[in-house]
Formats: structure tokens, sequence, C-alpha cells
């Protein structure tokens, strides 16, 4: 089910991986929600994380962008040991990650254009004219140019997820992670979202790593597929494959 | 009945141990660039500027309402015309700065407390944190300088605002003039009445601002997270403000 002839091409020639885990363990208190987590992530593609509600999904994308430390294991993403960088080189790799949140996330006291530049006026040095410039494009390329100045109790569930996208993209990361990207919008606007992340898979040419239940959402963007069932990866294959799947918890998610 | 306590006695202690970390942290980040002058002087405004119509109000009643007490119970021992230096006194040393504190510490740390907490469980807290950004600095960083800054200054304000209302008291009852009045409060006042009461203020602003930011930015996940760090921010920050000036007066007293 590789959507992207390119990709898939560019997997099967080079296979850069970058990210990449081994043997990741987590618990909370007694609860070991990560038991033995192992991925590989190759540049260029799309992975969907599959799994029930709180098997650990976004806590395995919380540990790869450094917002959680694991108890044991090994994290690595662009080549650089996660868990054991200082702050300073956490926010450098930082920059070139990207984080979707289930919420959207958005600084609710600014508005849009505040919410857009506020990584890009931290990180880049540019005029005004080129911050103005870099907000008006990646607006067009969620498309909602006309929300510049809106606050964000303005926006719709599906606007707030779009602008949130928006403020990740701007400052063009080479890994995107999406956190229940289509979680409480309708099927419509849930569609939309994952188109958006098609489209701009295909724009930026990113890797990307998408936790959903949303089974829609990975025909979709899909080049790969894991399931998370009780803190290990149980299945991994393309969609075709694990809808054929002959394990009843898999197939469970495709129908 | 004993768990309970222990549980009371062990969160109580964490709480003043996380504190005393945030508190540290502040000094070490403080200094160190990148520095959110934009967001700073957004502070400023949200906390100086804003709270500037409570803190009229405040002062004005606390010093007309000290000198409608003071006037009946003075007259009776002929000592009218020492009630300028009694309002002036007892308002710069203690009621203006304890007051406006503890109206700070409820309206500027429960608006800190809630406004970080609800961050917090929206996510946006992580946000920042994920597009390299440090929280710490831009949130916390700010407003405790913020507080630290502005209250002091609403403090001096809402003093002046007192005084003025002891006159207005002063002049309708007695028919008090402004010159004398101010001549009055100026000859009592001393270095050891305004000094001391005046850097005691930093440390109320400090400890408030420290409680609201410290209670918002580990809030909990729930929505009922808010309210909680908004509510434990005024109950502390207000306790704070009292041992602050409990310990501010006993120094002045060793001290001057």
């Amino acid at each position: 089910m590789n959507k992207n002839p390119d990709i898939e091409s560019k997997l099967t020639k080079d296979k850069e991986v970058v990210i990449n885990i081994e043997h990741l363990k987590k618990t909370f208190g007694s609860y070991e929600i990560l038991k033995d987590i192992n991925l590989q992530v190759y540049r260029g593609e799309t992975l969907i994380i599959l799994g029930k509600s709180g098997s650990g999904k976004s806590v395995t994308l919380q540990c790869i962008v450094g917002l959680m430390i694991p108890d044991s294991g090994k994290v690595t993403v662009l080549n650089e040991d996660v868990p054991n960088l200082t702050d300073y080189e956490l926010q450098d790799l930082r920059k070139k990650i990207g984080f979707i949140f289930q919420s959207g996330a958005l600084y609710d006291s600014m508005s849009v254009k505040e919410n857009l530049e506020f990584p890009l006026i931290r990180h880049e040095k540019l005029t005004p004219d080129e911050v103005e410039h870099r907000i008006r494009e990646v607006l067009t390329d969620v498309g909602l140019e006309e929300s510049l100045d809106k606050m964000p109790s303005e926006l719709s569930g599906g606007m707030r997820k779009r602008i949130g996208l928006a403020r990740t993209l701007i400052l063009k990361p080479e890994i995107m992670l999406y956190d229940e990207p289509s979680t409480g919008l309708d099927p419509a606007t849930s569609r939309e979202i994952s188109n958006l992340i098609l489209k701009m898979q295909d724009k930026f040419k990113v890797s990307s790593v998408v936790v959903t239940h949303d089974i829609n959402c990975a025909k979709l963007t899909a080049d790969r597929i894991v399931v998370l069932k009780d803190g290990v990866f149980t299945a991994e294959g393309s969609f075709d494959e694990l809808e054929k799947s002959n394990d009843d918890f898999v197939t469970g998610f495709f129908k | 009945m004993d768990q309970v306590l222990i549980k009371y006695i062990t969160n109580f202690l964490l709480t003043v141990y996380g504190l005393y970390n945030f508190a540290v942290r502040y000094f070490k980040e403080v200094f160190k660039p990148p520095y959110e002058f934009k967001e700073m002087f957004k502070q400023f405004f949200e906390i100086g500027y804003k709270s500037l119509g409570l803190v009229s109000i405040t002062g004005f009643i606390i010093g007309f309402v000290l000198a409608l007490q003071a006037i009946p119970m003075l007259t009776k021992f002929g000592a009218l015309s020492l009630i300028p230096t009694m309002i002036s006194i007892s308002i710069i040393r203690e009621i203006g700065p304890v007051i406006t504190g503890l109206i700070c510490a409820g309206k500027i740390g429960s608006g800190i407390g809630a406004e970080l907490g609800s961050m917090k469980v929206s996510e946006q807290i992580d946000a920042m944190e994920v597009s390299a950004t440090n929280p710490f600095k831009f949130l916390v960083v700010t407003r405790i300088t913020a507080t630290s800054l502005m209250i002091p200054i609403l403090i001096i304000y809402a003093d002046t605002i007192a005084l003025i209302g002891g006159f207005i008291a002063l002049n309708i009852v007695n028919g008090e003039s402004l010159q004398l009045y101010f001549t009055t409060i100026f000859s009592a006042l001393t270095f050891a009445d305004v000094v001391p009461a005046t850097i005691k203020t930093i440390f109320f602003g400090y400890a408030i601002g420290l409680v609201g930011s410290y209670q918002g930015y580990n809030a909990s996940r729930g929505t009922e997270s808010v309210g909680i760090a908004a509510n434990i921010s005024v109950v502390y920050s207000s306790l704070l403000v009292i041992i602050i000036d409990m310990i501010a007066v006993q120094l002045t007293t060793i001290l001057f």
C-alpha cells in the first residue's frame, strides 16, 4: 500500500534510518506501559502507529521528542541519543522535529499570526518581510489565508489542527510526529486533515510518525503500519497486509 | 487518619522542595540570554496596569477608614494633630504593603496559576518545549520578574492613594489643610519607615509570582487541576506574604 512510488524506491534503495528505538521501556508507578519497543523509521516514509487508547502510543512519541525520559532503552533521532542530550542539544534537535498535538495546542493568548511567528523569530534570522512571507506561505499550504488575525478561540477544531500543522511546518522540519491528528473531528474534516498530511508529505518530503485510531487516516497516509499491544509492537506491515492479518486484535482496527 | 496526615505532610514537603527548586532555577535562568523582553513588557502591563483599579480602591478605603476610625478616639485625648503621623506610619510600614500584597496574591497569584495551569492542561507548554523554546524562560521567568518589579510599584502607589484617602477623611471631618497634612507626614516618616517596608514588597512580589507560576506549571492533566492550581496559588502566596512580613518586621526591629 505504498502510495508514493518515489518514497518506495528511496526506501528500498538507501533506507536511511531517522528514528531508531531499541528495547524502550517506560513505567508509570507500577504500571509498565511500554515493555519492549523496537522501531525504525526511514527517511521519507510515513509510519502509522495503531493501538487502543492508553496503550502508550503518545508516550512513544513523547519519548522520541524528549518530552519523556524512558526508564531504559535507546532512542536515537537523526543520529542523536535523545535521553542523553543536554538541554541545548535537545533544543537544536527539536528544531528539526515537528510535533502535532491532539488538541492543536495553539497559544490561546496569541493570534494566529503570533502563533506562527513564535517559532520562526526565535530560530531564524529573517527580516519582517521574510517572516510575513513565510507565514502567508504556510497559511496558503493549509488553506487558511483568511485566518491570519484571528484568535484561536475563533477557530473550529479542524482549523486549530491546520494552524497547529502550519506552525510546525514553518520551521521546515525533517521529521513530523502527529498525535491523533483526526481525533474529535467529523469524518469530512478528518479526511481533510489526512489529505493535508499527505499533501505536506509530498511537498516537504518529511519522515512522519502518525499515532491514530482513525483507519481512514491510516489508509490514506501510511507507507507502513505497526500495531501496539500490551507494551510491544505485535504486528507490522502495509495497510493491505495488516488488513488481511489472521490476528483478531489487528483486524479489529480495520472493521 | 494517620495515613491522611502523613500524605498531607508529604505533599506539603514536596511542594516546599518543588518551590525551592523553582526559585533556584529562576535565578539560574533570569540572566541567561535570550531575553524575552516583549513578553516581559506584556506581563508588566497585565500585572501592573490591569491591577491599578483594584489597588486604587483598596488603598483609598484603607486610608479613609483608618482616619475615620482614629478621629473620634484621638479627639478624646486631644491628639487630633497626631492623626497624619499615625496614619502615615501605619500605612507605609505595615497596612499598605500587607493588604495590597494580599490583594495582589488573590488577583495576580490566582491569574498566573490559572493561566499556566490551563496552558499545561491544553499541552501549550509541551508545544512550546517541542518547538525548541524554553517555556520556563518564556512563561515563568517573565512572570516572576514582572511581579517582583510591579508589585512594589503597586504597593507604593496604593500607599500614596491611602494617604490621600486619609487626608480626605480628615479634611471632611476636621477641615485639615493639604499642606499641613503632608508636611506632618513627611516630617514624621524616617528612613527606617520607608526603605525596609519597600524592600519587603519586592519579596512579596517574588513570592506571589513564584507560587502562581509553580502551581500552574506543575498542574496535572485534568481540567480540575486548573482550579486547584489557582486556589492553592492564592492560599500559599497569601501565607508567604504574611510570613515574609513577619520576618521583615523582625529584621527591621533588629537592624534599625
